[in-house]
């Protein structure tokens, strides 16, 4: 800590509240303090753990490799923090700058870090959703549970929804093989991350690992016996399932409920901050106090045309609450603007997955390298003529150069001659859902469930619609 | 006489000493072509670029430059890019790829898809996933073996690093991890020894005497491969739970190596495994040296020793050009287009001195932060043998400053090894008032 530093820094802030446990929380807590921030640090969580890292639940833990204790994030140093833990808040006070706790406690600060994330999005019914043997996949103890069930080698398991978190579990089940049926709403799993084009691909993939996956199917009912204990399923192509275990894999809602009468503006697709990650209240003006990180957070991104993008990745839990961390004790001349490019990243079946950019913001994909053959890829992303994201399987140390074409804003479809190049495949439309409101599309995170254009009649009828949800 | 470019003064022997110099003028244009139609890169961000660029190769076979040079504008000299096929050979493992003689290249000088089914073959057996434990577990022989060394320079008063510490640990260990038996590895030694004397070029030599020493190199290079063939039979017959048993019988996915490909990537394992850790530990000892408060401070923070090594990786790279990478389409980078098929030669170690980069870049700086060195190069090449050559420096460093008794540098600079691209002393005399137990 150099003397510079410290008069770079507002010296009036004393008091830094974080309201979220998590990566996002622990991340600017470790910024904040190597900015060198030196008063009250205090993190709040709803759940009993300090911050524990969320990729492996739906991999090692649940093939039991990795045991769920060992999934705590190392602290790189002695924070000298506060943490106030299984608690949740449930409301924000900005005139009098005061976050209130679950158990009554008010909590003043000077600064607001809010990094509140997703939840699991529940089943629809919650008379099915409390039968035993169905389960929610997105904290440690959902892992745990789901982890001892999978160990009893249950008959077969369903896994509702070929997202990123549904196809990662059907991974672990075939690992651990046992018989899986994965239903997807859509033609292909993951394909409001990566598209139709590539999903078909990993579908393939999926069915040559001896999943039962059955795509444009969803499901229309789980029933009990008088035990209370999950036998069945009722599938939309008719067909009835005998099941002991079924995971809910619909995608995450944003923990923003909280924030309601607060007068920041927030909706389920999260809370709105500028690019320096400072919230805006109702009036529409940004403030100065409360920042936002992670999941939660929507915010410009100057490489998608300005468009308010929602980036449920590991990554950019880390980079954005850096970030904001940074912007929370600087002068204003030294603010950072939050331009990282999403990035994220997957193991199932055997591959490797990772992107860099934005996917869902593509029209077409072209295939640039690898062989589909031997399971060894480089997808690019164009959108209007320009490059816009990239994916590889199994070949992800080419990734930077993509990653730099992006930056670049380099033409679409590439001229690249590249190494281990595939013969010219298209490009094909890269098969997206319809955008039917792009101005204001939440970026497609892994799992974010995608409405589809359906009559109000289907859409009564489908479980998959959580009650009181409208599609945008 | 002919004005020398600067990359030929890099390669040229006065200046093995001390490069640098001659890198941040370099550094001044970062990409320029050589006469020869080969580009040097000498800039960080450049490197990098190139480094994942999916239109550079690695196999220099597919190189057409000579096609587009009209004959007779090369004045008088051999062509550079001769010289730099050689060199890359040390890292190819076959000088005498080319010639009559043809060989299998070995990964270092295939591109994908060859280079990356081979590549995890070769890992399959060497590291995570399968095998995680591997470089971990030799930590108390590595302990052990340094500490044997350092006894034998009991009652000395001068001993040679090179010679009495740097090169027996990673041949020894290379050996052992091949599961190349004790009473084999003098023979080895010698045979490896020769081979990169054979690549060794000197810049000055006439070329009916280079001609005649590659040739014998590619002769110890055939004798090299006989062993290992015979090697390899030993393994299949009883195997154990080296690396050339795990090449033999313990494959993954992607089945067992043939036969050849065993033999070119043992071979590549063997003479890398010699080569660059013995100069990194070198020039390890010799920045400590030429640093004493750094020598000070690590004997009393061992846990200096991991950062220490990784700013030595930046600051005294024992593999300081890559020199075998080729374009394979025209690239435009750094105001410049790479014309297809031209020799690219990328100045890692210049890179790592990039003032754009790293903050003071002169300075050995072991507290560096946001250290992300070329020392290993990067992309789909990055070194294999890293987690090893960390291990065994980061120990042989710790082991050497605690218990060597006030050390002095004999000889400022000491004298180097041929190699430009490969670089380190050749001898590394250093006076010592004892050894501690």
């Amino acid at each position: 800590m150099s003397s510079s530093d410290t008069e770079k820094m507002v010296s009036s802030i004393q008091r830094i509240v974080i309201v979220g446990a998590s990566l996002a929380g622990l991340s600017a807590a470790e910024a904040l303090r190597s900015e060198g921030f030196s008063g009250t640090l205090t993190v709040i969580g709803d759940e009993p753990y300090v911050p524990y890292d969320r990729p492996p639940l739906s991999k090692t833990v649940l093939t039991g490799w990795l045991p769920v204790d060992h999934t705590t994030l190392p602290q790189r140093a002695d924070l000298h923090a506060e943490w106030l833990l299984d608690v949740p808040a449930i409301g924000l006070d900005l005139r009098n700058h005061k976050v209130e706790l679950a158990d009554g406690m008010r909590f003043s600060f000077d600064r607001l870090l809010i990094a509140t994330g997703t939840r699991a999005r529940p089943w629809p019914d919650s008379a099915q959703a409390s039968l035993d043997g169905v389960y929610l996949l997105r904290t440690r103890n959902d892992a745990a549970q789901l982890r001892a069930r999978l160990a009893d080698r249950p008959k077969r398991v369903l896994v509702i929804g070929g997202g990123f978190t549904g196809s990662e579990v059907a991974s672990v089940c075939r690992e651990l093989d046992l018989v899986v049926t994965v239903t997807e709403r859509s033609a292909t799993p993951l394909i409001g991350a990566i598209g139709s084009a590539v999903g078909t691909l990993a579908g393939q993939l999926q069915r040559a690992y001896g999943v039962d996956l059955r795509c444009n199917v969803t499901v229309m009912a789980l029933e009990g016996d008088e035990n209370g204990r999950l036998r069945r399923a009722y599938l939309s192509d008719g067909d009835i399932l005998d099941i002991d275990v079924a995971v809910v894999a619909l995608g995450a809602v944003r923990n923003v409920e909280w924030l309601r009468d607060s007068g920041l503006v927030f909706d389920s697709r999260g809370i709105v901050c500028d690019a320096a990650c400072r919230a805006f209240d109702t009036n529409g003006m940004v403030t100065d106090n409360i920042f936002v990180a992670g999941d939660v957070a929507r915010w410009p991104h100057p490489l998608y045309e300005g468009e308010l993008l929602a980036v449920e990745h590991w990554g950019n839990a880390v980079e954005q609450a850096r970030t904001a961390a940074h912007n929370m004790v600087c002068n204003p001349a030294d603010r950072w603007a939050y331009k990282t490019l999403p990035a994220f990243w997957s193991r199932q079946f055997g591959v490797n997955l990772k992107t860099v950019g934005l996917p869902s913001f593509a029209d077409e994909v072209v295939f640039t390298q690898g062989s589909i053959a031997e399971r060894r890829l480089v997808a690019v992303y164009g959108y209007k003529g320009r490059i816009v994201a990239a994916l590889t399987v199994n070949m992800a140390r080419w990734l930077p150069a993509y990653k730099a074409m992006i930056e670049a804003r380099a033409p679409f479809p590439p001229v690249i001659h590249a190494l281990y190049g595939l013969a010219e495949h298209g490009p094909v439309p890269a098969g997206f859902p319809p955008r039917t409101h792009s101005s204001t599309q939440a970026g497609s995170g892994p799992s974010t469930l995608r409405p589809k254009e359906s009559s109000t009649s289907t859409r009564v009828k489908d479980p998959h619609v959580p009650p009181g949800f409208q599609p945008k | 006489m002919i004005q020398q470019s600067l990359y030929e003064q890099v390669l040229d022997y006065a200046n093995r000493a001390n490069p640098y110099p001659l890198y941040a003028q370099l550094r001044q244009t970062p990409i320029t072509r050589q006469t020869d139609g080969s580009y040097v890169v000498s800039t960080y961000r450049e490197i990098v670029s190139l480094l994942h660029d999916p239109r550079i190769g690695s196999d220099f076979r597919k190189r057409s430059v000579r096609e587009r040079n009209p004959a007779g504008s090369q004045i008088n000299q051999e062509p550079v890019s001769e010289n730099q096929a050689q060199e890359a050979g040390a890292e190819v493992s076959s000088p005498n790829q080319g010639s009559e003689t043809e060989v299998v290249p070995s990964f270092i000088g295939l591109d994908p898809p060859e280079h990356d089914r081979l590549r995890r073959q070769a890992t399959w057996p060497f590291g995570p996933p399968h095998t995680p434990g591997r470089v971990a577990e030799m930590e108390p022989q590595l302990i052990r073996l340094a500490n044997q060394q350092i006894d034998t320079m009991k009652g000395k008063a001068s001993i040679d690093i090179v010679e009495d510490f740097a090169y027996p640990i990673p041949v020894t260990m290379i050996s052992e991890l091949l599961g190349v038996p004790y009473e084999d590895q003098p023979h080895l030694h010698a045979l490896s020894e020769a081979i990169i004397e054979g690549i060794d070029l000197d810049p000055q030599e006439s070329p009916e005497e280079r001609k005649r020493r590659q040739e014998q190199s590619g002769q110890t290079f055939k004798e090299l491969e006989n062993y290992m063939e015979t090697l390899i039979e030993r393994h299949r017959k009883k195997p154990g739970s080296d690396l050339l048993s795990g090449l033999v019988i313990d494959y993954g996915p992607d089945g067992p190596m043939s036969q050849a490909d065993i033999v070119s990537t043992a071979s590549l394992l063997l003479i890398a495994g010699h080569e660059t850790t013995v100069n990194l530990i070198t020039n390890g000892m010799l920045t400590l040296l030429r640093h004493p408060d750094v020598l000070e401070r690590l004997q009393h923070e061992p846990n200096l020793v991991i950062r220490l090594v990784e700013e030595l990786l930046r600051y005294e790279p024992p593999v300081q050009i890559l020199p075998n990478r080729v374009a394979l389409a025209d690239i435009n980078i750094g105001g410049t287009t790479i014309l297809k098929g031209s020799p690219v030669i990328l100045l890692l170690a210049s890179g790592n001195r990039d003032s754009a980069r790293f903050p003071d870049p002169d300075k050995f700086d072991p507290d560096r932060r946001d250290n992300m060195h070329l020392g290993f190069g990067s992309g789909i090449h990055y070194c294999y043998g890293a987690p090893l050559a960390r291990l065994e420096t980061q120990i042989a460093l710790t082991e050497l400053v605690r218990r060597l008794e006030n050390p002095r540098l004999m000889n400022e600079p000491p004298t180097y090894r041929q190699s430009a691209t490969l670089r380190g002393p050749r001898h590394l005399f250093v006076e010592i008032d004892g050894v501690r137990d």
